[in-house]
């Protein structure tokens, strides 16, 4: 035991176990004070511990269910004619490709859009245009998927899918074109932003050199922030992937599906194999390996946007290091 | 090398100095890039256009009534009552439970935390769960969120799949997002400010709720008001938590039922109209209820722009 001189010195030296620490306590103040900021600090740690559980909690979540498939299902059953999970058939092929067929229109899209739409507003467009036309762009990135999956149904479907070409109202080109016009502005954003980050002092450095807007930005600014732009495709991509309302509603093959490569026809993703299981008849009872097989492509969709992301986010930091 | 300055070389060296006019492809690319911008803003205009289309004949024959009635299998009498309160409710669970942790956390990472490298591997974890697909939090509320509230008694009627499963795999899959627009907001607070409160002998706590947290509080609001918007208008997850994409959503009741028992929400609700197979449901009802859901997230998103300009602060 120390010397306790007053009470407020006893009570921060039973705070501190009852060592001696009279001088370091007159310095360190108000014991009272001080308790209180651990307490805060442990909750604020308890916080950031919090979020990181979320990420080990899916990871355990969905690795349990899908080992479970995995070592319970057929492996012929993998590689058969579609995705009928209901009658016992995983064709991951099926799911796959029809992902990368939808993710591909969608990039299709959204690449000259999105990278249009940024280049103008952060190069071409005056102050006040971009002031008006830039939270416009936001709107568009407000409005929900589902919104957009009814929108690519009843009018990209009919007026632009079927009107060129000779296409079930269900298509994957419909869901493509709807996934393409949602991930637009997260390109848009992504762009926008690595263009800004350009220094101003390159872009003068090439009109003092007498090159026009038009030279700066096609042989100083965007190479510059190619980086960006790379990173702003890919995770167009990552959310292009995992997009589910627009495919779920447009896409069709609501049960399952045989393996189509074809774009004009029904089709079914990664994600609408998931709702689709999940809402079907009653739940996801159904037979057998149904409930696990939601984890196992669930599994696989999370590796293949966080593999994505990753990579994208590299890029980005890339363009933060450099200037 | 006389100073020959005949009148030809002065009209060369004068159009060189001019330049060429300016070129096919620059003008090209400008109006390439112009294209672009004006394709995605013709998107929405076409959108909002068949949405409004859509919508009009149930706007004008029924009105506020088709906000007040509640679903019904009859196209004639069916409303979205249960969809706004089930998304009001869920939209409640979520700002209850994530936008206090998300807040902390970010106070956690950006005012407490050391640069290290678990501080690191916590932020590089908060980003990449942003990025993780909707869907896939909807597997984490199916596999784990609904056996925990079932576990702790609050399943209910509905076995679990409620609106508080529901509210808590939103409030976890829009998590990292306040955390990541908290961070921003903070990290936007000058050092100064800080400096100066413990200047005058603040512990840290004092500056973060004194100083720092009042300082970001415009731009935290902000950021939750958008994240709100963004879990009302989510859906895909609440169809795997079990959001009814029938006609047996109940509602009416006490609140602990409303709570526990079987739901849905308004974008289920869209959802599950555009696949009915009865005309008025997909073509009419269907953008009524998206024309409801538009208006109430503009609401939210104009709120939250007028939040941003009132207190637009420069430091």
């Amino acid at each position: 035991m120390g010397r306790p001189v007053s009470r407020r010195h006893s009570i921060a030296e039973a705070a501190h176990g009852g060592r001696g620490l009279s001088a370091s306590v007159m310095l360190a103040g108000d014991p009272r004070r001080r308790r209180k900021e651990a307490r805060v600090r442990g909750f604020l740690f308890a916080a950031a511990a919090a979020t990181v559980l979320v990420g080990v909690a899916i990871v355990l979540a969905l690795i349990g269910e899908a080992w479970n498939f995995v070592t319970q299902v057929e492996f012929s059953k993998l590689w058969s004619l579609g995705w009928f999970p209901r009658r016992d058939f995983f064709d991951v092929r099926t799911i796959v490709l029809g992902t990368i067929i939808i993710a591909g229109i969608a990039m299709v899209v959204a690449t000259p859009l999105g990278l249009g739409a940024a280049i103008y507003l952060s190069e071409y467009a005056s102050p006040r245009t971009r002031r008006i036309l830039k939270p416009i762009v936001e709107i568009l990135a407000g409005i929900p998927s589902v919104v957009l999956g009814y929108f690519a149904l009843t009018w990209i479907s009919p007026n632009v899918v079927q009107r060129l070409f000779t296409a079930n109202t269900f298509n994957m080109a419909a869901a493509g074109i709807g996934v393409g016009v949602l991930v637009t502005p997260l390109v848009a954003a992504v762009t926008e932003d690595a263009l800004r980050a350009v220094p101003v002092s390159l872009r003068e450095a090439s009109y003092g050199l007498g090159a026009r807007r038009g030279e700066t930005v096609r042989k100083v600014v965007l190479p510059a922030a190619v980086s960006g732009i790379v990173a702003a495709l890919i995770l167009g991509v990552s959310r292009a992937i995992g997009e589910t309302m627009v495919v779920a509603m447009a896409a069709g093959a609501t049960g399952g599906s045989l393996l189509q490569l074809n774009p004009l026809e029904p089709g079914q993703t990664m994600t609408a194999a998931m709702t689709a299981l999940a809402i079907g008849s009653d739940q996801v009872a159904g037979s057998g390996l149904a409930f696990q097989s939601l984890f196992f492509v669930g599994l696989l969709l999370f590796a293949m946007t966080l593999i994505l992301n990753v990579i994208g986010d590299r890029f980005v930091r890339r363009v933060r290091e450099k200037y | 090398m006389t100073a020959d300055t005949t009148t030809p070389t002065r009209i060369a060296v004068a159009a060189k100095l001019q330049g060429r006019r300016v070129g096919w492809g620059e003008s090209a690319f400008q109006l390439a890039t112009l294209i672009g911008l004006l394709l995605s803003l013709g998107v929405l205009v076409a959108l909002l256009a068949d949405i409004v289309a859509g919508a009009w004949s149930v706007v004008t024959t029924r009105g506020a009534d088709f906000v007040s009635t509640p679903i019904s299998l009859s196209a004639d009498t069916a409303g979205v009552l249960n969809g706004i309160i089930g998304s009001v409710l869920l939209t409640i669970v979520v700002a209850v439970v994530a936008i206090p942790l998300g807040i902390a956390a970010a106070v956690y990472l950006e005012e407490y935390a050391a640069d290290t490298r678990p501080t690191r591997f916590i932020q590089t974890n908060v980003r990449n769960l942003a990025g993780v697909p909707s869907i896939v939090y909807g597997l984490l509320g199916l596999g784990v969120i609904v056996r925990l509230v079932t576990a702790l008694g609050a399943g209910g009627s509905a076995n679990g799949r409620n609106i508080i499963a529901g509210g808590l795999t939103l409030a976890v899959l829009v998590l990292p997002i306040v955390v990541i627009t908290t961070s921003e907001a903070l990290r936007a607070v000058p050092a100064g400010i800080r400096e100066a409160a413990y200047g005058v002998g603040a512990t840290q706590w004092e500056v973060t709720r004194h100083q720092v947290l009042p300082a970001a509080l415009p731009a935290i609001l902000t950021g939750t008001v958008l994240t709100l918007a963004r879990a009302f208008g989510e859906t895909a997850p609440l169809l795997l938590v079990g959001a009814a994409t029938g006609f047996f959503a109940t509602g009416g009741q006490g609140l602990m039922e409303q709570l526990s028992g079987t739901y849905t929400a308004l974008p289920v609700v869209v959802y599950s109209w555009s696949r009915q197979p009865d005309g008025a449901f997909r073509d009419e009802l269907a953008p009524a209820a998206i024309l409801v859901l538009l208006v109430l997230l503009l609401a939210a998103n104009a709120a939250a722009i007028i939040i941003r300009n009132r207190s637009e602060r420069k430091w």
